[in-house]
């Protein structure tokens, strides 16, 4: 995690500018998002902070290119982000992010091998590499003896872990991570919490955390810290309580 | 993903609901089964028609008749309004108040000269009183109209040969079911017996002709009666107008005329023609059974018409099935979304899944009517069909049964796209959310 000191870039993973999401018109319309710069290098760990609510999760969306922003500019890796084809724009989505989300989301009858390497599966690996590639993940998350088990009958932390390799299977730049341990006990949520941080100083993966949980922003390289659609102080925040 | 692996994880994803997949696919069964069904109906009864008419033979035939009675359904009314008289016209009475317009021996000259045509035989309409055998009992005889070149199914004996028979007036296929009545013990032992036919005249005089049986014949479509040689049926004929003047005996209803085996269309198209040219209207044994198998269509398309209606039923179920499984795989279509797969495929995996669900009713249902409608058929063909040599009610060709589970699978497809629009349409953020 060095300072930018080359061109931005090859640096800058992310580039936004003047961020706006609106959703609904009229008496409905909201405004999730007002006016968000921000800049993440490659490498770093991020932490999005705020209370449900604060758009953080919107902004986590724009910039994994799952939700396109009302108005202002995003940059990712270099590439504007509105100019994108559809094509360059899943493929970005499937090679180069990992999403981990505090639900899981998976697909319950199959087994956790299939979920994990269902990135590959998008991607048009064949099926031999697919394998491989799924249990190099598995055993990174010490997961490899669960590969032949239904999803469903996993524990929260196993699940996780299981998300987490799934997020891992196409070696991506950056993991998105909504909540990781939103759903866990401390313990597992600091074994899962651990395995996260380890991917990024050791593989140097980005990696954005969406949190209200203020020991897990605290982990990381930064905080940005959400309120109203706007970047905040922190004070600002702690002042209003993010967590009793 | 390649399409191969949409088309797998298709079949897969079908299987995760399995009484709701079991349900639908048993709707398209049920459309699928009657719909091969149907068609088996019309194979079938057209396999019959072809073998029974390839037997018998008749190709290089045509038969002949005054144009007006062709176009006019053969009724002489015209639709299109009075007809001038024409005293000339030769007209045959058929009975009291209905008459036709004739050939007449002049026409048959005419025919003759026609270049292609090599013979031709007035159709005399013989009605005769009875047929014995020695002093035995004497039975009524149907006598078959069609021109004796066809060959008939023979039981027993041989087709009739042109060698001159000094003792007959002409041979005869004698009906299987006349053999023993008549007193002979064995269909082998008719052929080559000399029978006795009574014909009576219009002055009530009956007359009696001898002829020989040269074969016995397998009862038909034709019913039982027999067919008569042309020499044969020439002695009953003047047995039958003897006496009458020549200008009621020599017109008949139709004639028949033989052209050159092996003309192509374009030849039989010309001799057509120029019949034409002489007010006569020339139709070969493949015209005739080419409206007899337009009517056959008919029939089966309307059946095929209700097979239909159950398909389209199904494709409702179809569209039902599908629409509950993008609800239930929501936040599943947006994860998948989420990882970069694209809305066509999407749309292709979840079409991929109602081709398939398509595919295993059609192809069930295709297969169990096969299996039933065989065991049917070869029922049906010893009891209610026995008498109907050869007839499968249901016969199935694998183009017809293949262009079933296509059409099925087409229809399944269809169904699919309005599902499959809307998981491809699915907002991965909405869908990930979605409870």
């Amino acid at each position: 995690m060095t300072e930018p000191t080359s061109s931005p870039a090859s640096t800058l993973l992310f580039e936004a500018r003047g961020l706006t999401k609106t959703y609904g018109t009229g008496a409905s319309r909201f405004d999730a998002l007002r006016g968000i710069d921000l800049d993440i290098s490659r490498g770093e760990s991020v932490a999005i902070v705020g209370k449900s609510g604060s758009g953080k999760s919107t902004l986590m969306h724009v910039l994994a290119l799952l939700d396109s922003p009302t108005s202002g500019s995003l940059r990712v890796a270099g590439a504007d982000a509105e100019s994108l084809k559809t094509a360059d724009l899943n493929r970005l989505r499937n090679t180069d992010f990992g999403f981990v989300f505090q639900q899981f989301f998976m697909i319950p009858n199959a087994s956790v091998l299939e979920n994990v390497v269902l990135p590959l599966k998008i991607a048009g690996v064949s099926a031999a590499e697919r394998r491989r590639r799924g249990m190099e993940v598995l055993t990174l998350v010490e997961m490899a003896d669960k590969a032949g088990n239904r999803a469903t009958n996993l524990s929260g932390g196993q699940k996780q872990r299981m998300v987490i390799a799934r997020a891992l299977a196409n070696s991506p730049q950056a993991i998105f991570a909504d909540e990781p341990t939103g759903n866990l006990d401390s313990a597992t949520g600091e074994v899962i919490e651990d395995l996260l941080f380890d991917l990024n100083t050791n593989h140097g993966i980005t990696l954005i955390i969406v949190t209200h949980d203020e020991d897990l922003a605290a982990r990381c390289g930064r905080r940005i810290y959400i309120k109203d659609g706007l970047v905040v102080d922190p004070n600002e925040v702690m002042a209003t309580g993010v967590r009793s | 993903m390649s399409f191969g692996e949409i088309v797998s994880t298709a079949i897969g994803n079908t299987f995760r609901s399995r009484l709701r997949t079991t349900l639908t696919v048993l709707a398209i069964f049920v459309g699928a089964f009657t719909l091969t069904l149907t068609n088996g109906i019309g194979t079938g009864v057209r396999n019959y028609m072809n073998s029974q008419t390839s037997s018998l033979g008749g190709e290089d035939l045509i038969t002949v008749m005054q144009a007006s009675m062709m176009a006019d359904g053969g009724f002489g009314a015209s639709s299109d309004g009075p007809v001038e008289y024409d005293p000339d016209k030769a007209l045959l009475s058929a009975g009291p108040g209905f008459s036709f317009e004739a050939i007449t021996d002049a026409d048959i000259a005419t025919i003759a000269a026609i270049p292609g045509i090599l013979d031709v035989q007035p159709l005399r309409v013989v009605a005769p009183d009875f047929i014995q055998y020695g002093d035995g009992p004497r039975f009524e005889l149907q006598v078959n109209p069609s021109p004796p070149e066809l060959s008939v199914d023979l039981v027993a004996g041989a087709y009739f040969s042109n060698a001159a028979d000094a003792e007959t007036a002409g041979a005869l296929y004698l009906p299987v079911s006349y053999v023993e009545p008549l007193g002979f013990t064995s269909p082998a032992a008719a052929v080559g017996s000399l029978v006795t036919i009574g014909v009576t005249d219009a002055f009530g005089t009956q007359h009696q002709v001898t002829a020989r049986v040269a074969g016995v014949q397998q009862a038909s479509l034709f019913g039982d009666s027999a067919l008569l040689s042309h020499e044969l049926s020439e002695a009953l004929f003047a047995a039958q107008t003897s006496g009458l003047p020549a200008s009621v005996t020599g017109m008949y209803q139709s004639a028949t005329a033989r052209f050159a085996a092996g003309s192509s269309p374009a030849q039989v198209d010309a001799i057509k023609a120029a019949l034409a040219e002489e007010g006569l209207a020339g139709m070969t044994l493949a015209d005739q059974l080419g409206s007899f198998q337009t009517v056959l269509n008919a029939i089966v398309g309307i059946l095929n018409g209700f097979a239909a209606i159950a398909l389209v039923a199904a494709g409702f179920g179809i569209i039902n099935t599908l629409l509950m499984s993008v609800q239930e795989r929501t936040r599943e279509i947006g994860l998948m979304k989420a990882m970069g797969m694209g809305a066509g495929k999407i749309f292709g995996l979840f079409s991929a899944e109602a081709v398939f669900i398509g595919f295993l009713g059609s192809a069930i249902g295709a297969v169990v009517a096969i299996v039933l409608g065989s065991v049917i058929s070869n029922v049906l063909a010893t009891t209610v069909f026995s008498d109907l040599q050869g007839l499968r009610i249901l016969a199935f060709d694998w183009v017809s049964v293949l262009g079933v589970v296509l059409l099925v699978m087409v229809i399944a497809f269809l169904a699919g796209t309005l599902p499959a629009r809307r998981a491809a349409r699915l907002d991965p953020i909405e869908a990930l959310r979605y409870e």
